[in-house]
């Protein structure tokens, strides 16, 4: 059971969506037909500190509750925080990164993911809030969720202007991102 | 293979959804992390209409539990929720409660005790209340608190005794995960409407609480303590009857035992020599390991009443266990050990018996913290020691 259980660690800044993106990655797997968990590191959060929020994926119930330690996923949601050592703590070789970042900044050895999602978030939010189209980059270039998964986790969980905004956010990402 | 869609929610919004449906008169909360949004919640669910009961927003623990006494007295049924100060402030009130068999319904939301402050995860809040004459329920994942929260009404209404519902704070409170609902009709159904024995009432008063010279008092104490023990019949049958009716049960009510008996790679027929004793939702995490590790798991599930004879009858056999929990009666060791060793002393050839204290003030307790845990078990010794 352990081995099929996908765990997905995210990184970001407070006020920028990383615990939300965990429980709409959770209900998203929900909604199709997976087992799944959602859930921050919690602490005192603060506007602009490191924040990690953490997510399971499995075919099977999930039990563990610990945090997650080696993931087989890492979301940075903003670039300035990929020279943490925490980012890369307990990565395995086969480890996937997504990152919003435009092209350049660190190079990891892993798999990486680039997509500028903080232009695109000003564009249609006009504020850095990115962690809808990372969801979209993440469910594009991994298939591990539908994309119709996450725009009905949005419409669950966002008031309705807000989840028109951010459903466009994540199809964009989505859509410009290669799988 | 078609999967079905699963109800991601966080654990909160269930346990709040789950008193929504068991139709509260009463909501009397004040807020506390990491309690807030199962409060927030009601309150917005009474804000909207979706819940009939009245939300009285008072000014501090000990007033929110006294409004539910009011209100119980009245023959209401009456809800409130706390986490960690909140509950040692309502500490004094909480015996009045049990006292006057009034059959009100908490939910704790786990949290330490400061100082220094600390708004995570442990049991000290509610372990450090478990002579208050509550029965306590501790829950390891979000179904098993959502369908404990409706167990919990009927318990106490069958009992005349008030019911925590121990959850931990943040570990499952903040956590999304999926949890099936059951229809409202389904709800009413296990839960009929509170009928109380007694109640305040102008046109036929009664007395409640009143003074209790020595030749009465003791015999109320007695009668609250012969309640609490036979309430343990009543927790088994809640149980059985949820599992026959929607097909969820955990263990027999009291505890659960988890992979003790055979189970590759051990041989069929024979039985575990090591069990690793669990409260709360740690249980789920070592479920992933103690069974690979070659023990069985024992969960307590209720505190209060204490399984003592189940846990001797599921610990007869084994030639040692370790107790893990997240609590310390300061100045002794972790209650659970005490009362487990107290438990298992009468046993002829009982288990050795370890005490691991752990996940104190929120520490995350990992799969490698409880195979070394579990390594100490298998290894007989006796030994007492904090994971840190």
């Amino acid at each position: 059971m352990a081995k099929e259980m996908i765990e997905i660690r995210i990184h970001g800044r407070g006020g920028q969506g990383s615990v939300t993106a965990a429980s709409l990655l959770a209900i998203a797997a929900g909604h199709d037909g997976k087992y799944s968990q959602g859930f921050p590191a919690f602490g005192v959060e603060r506007r602009g500190a490191p924040v990690r929020a953490f997510a399971r994926i499995s075919d099977e119930p999930i039990t563990i509750r610990s945090q997650i330690y080696n993931p087989d996923y890492v979301m940075i949601m903003d670039p300035t925080l990929c020279e943490l050592p925490e980012i890369i703590s307990g990565i395995k070789p086969e480890t996937v990164i997504v990152i919003n970042s435009k092209e350049g900044g660190r190079k990891f050895r892993n798999k990486t993911y680039l997509y500028d999602a903080t232009t695109l978030a000003l564009e249609l939010l006009g504020r850095d809030i990115v962690n809808t189209a990372i969801l979209g980059v993440f469910a594009k270039a991994t298939g591990l969720v539908s994309l119709k998964g996450i725009l009905e986790a949005i419409d669950r969980e966002f008031p309705q202007k807000l989840a028109e905004k951010n459903k466009e956010l994540v199809s964009r990402a989505y859509r410009e991102t290669g799988s | 293979m078609r999967q079905t869609k699963k109800n991601v929610v966080e654990v909160s919004y269930a346990v709040a959804e789950a008193v929504k449906q068991c139709e509260p008169d009463v909501m009397a909360i004040y807020p506390i992390t990491p309690q807030t949004h199962i409060s927030e919640k009601l309150s917005q669910m009474a804000a909207d209409g979706e819940v009939s009961a009245e939300k009285i927003n008072v000014e501090s623990e000990q007033s929110a539990i006294s409004a539910c006494i009011g209100a119980q007295a009245m023959g209401l049924r009456a809800y409130t929720a706390t986490s960690s100060q909140g509950l040692a402030l309502m500490h004094e009130i909480l015996f009045i409660v049990s006292g006057m068999r009034l059959p009100i319904v908490m939910t704790v939301v786990n949290r330490s005790l400061s100082a220094p402050l600390s708004i995570w995860n442990d049991q000290q809040d509610s372990f450090s209340q478990r002579d208050t004459g509550w029965i306590q329920l501790y829950v390891e994942n979000g179904q098993e608190a959502y369908d404990t929260q409706i167990q919990a009404f009927r318990i106490a209404q069958e009992t005349n005794l008030p019911v925590m519902v121990c959850m931990d704070g943040f570990m499952l409170s903040h956590v999304y995960e999926p949890v099936e609902y059951l229809a409202q009709g389904h709800v009413n159904g296990f839960v009929p409407r509170y009928k109380p024995g007694y109640a305040l009432n102008p046109d036929k008063p009664v007395t409640m609480g009143t003074l209790g010279t020595p030749h009465y008092y003791v015999q109320f104490r007695k009668q609250l303590q012969d309640a609490l023990l036979a309430s343990k019949k009543t927790i088994m049958d809640v149980n059985s009857g949820f599992r026959s009716s929607f097909g969820r049960g955990y263990g027999d009510g009291l505890i659960e035992e988890i992979c003790m008996k055979a189970t590759p790679p051990m041989k069929k027929g024979t039985s575990r020599k090591h069990a690793l004793i669990t409260i709360g939702s740690v249980t789920g995490t070592a479920r992933d390991v103690a069974c690979k590790e070659g023990l069985g798991i024992i969960r307590v599930r209720s505190l209060r009443p204490f399984p003592e004879e189940e846990l001797r009858k599921a610990c007869s056999g084994l030639d040692s266990v370790g107790v893990l929990e997240k609590d310390i009666s300061l100045g002794a060791n972790g209650s659970l050990f005490d009362e487990v060793k107290a438990a298992l002393y009468s046993l002829r050839d009982g288990p050795v018996v370890s005490s691991f204290i752990a996940g104190i003030g929120g520490r995350d307790i990992t799969m490698d913290d409880i195979r070394d845990v579990c390594t100490k078990i298998k290894a007989g010794r006796e030994v007492r020691e904090w994971v840190m």
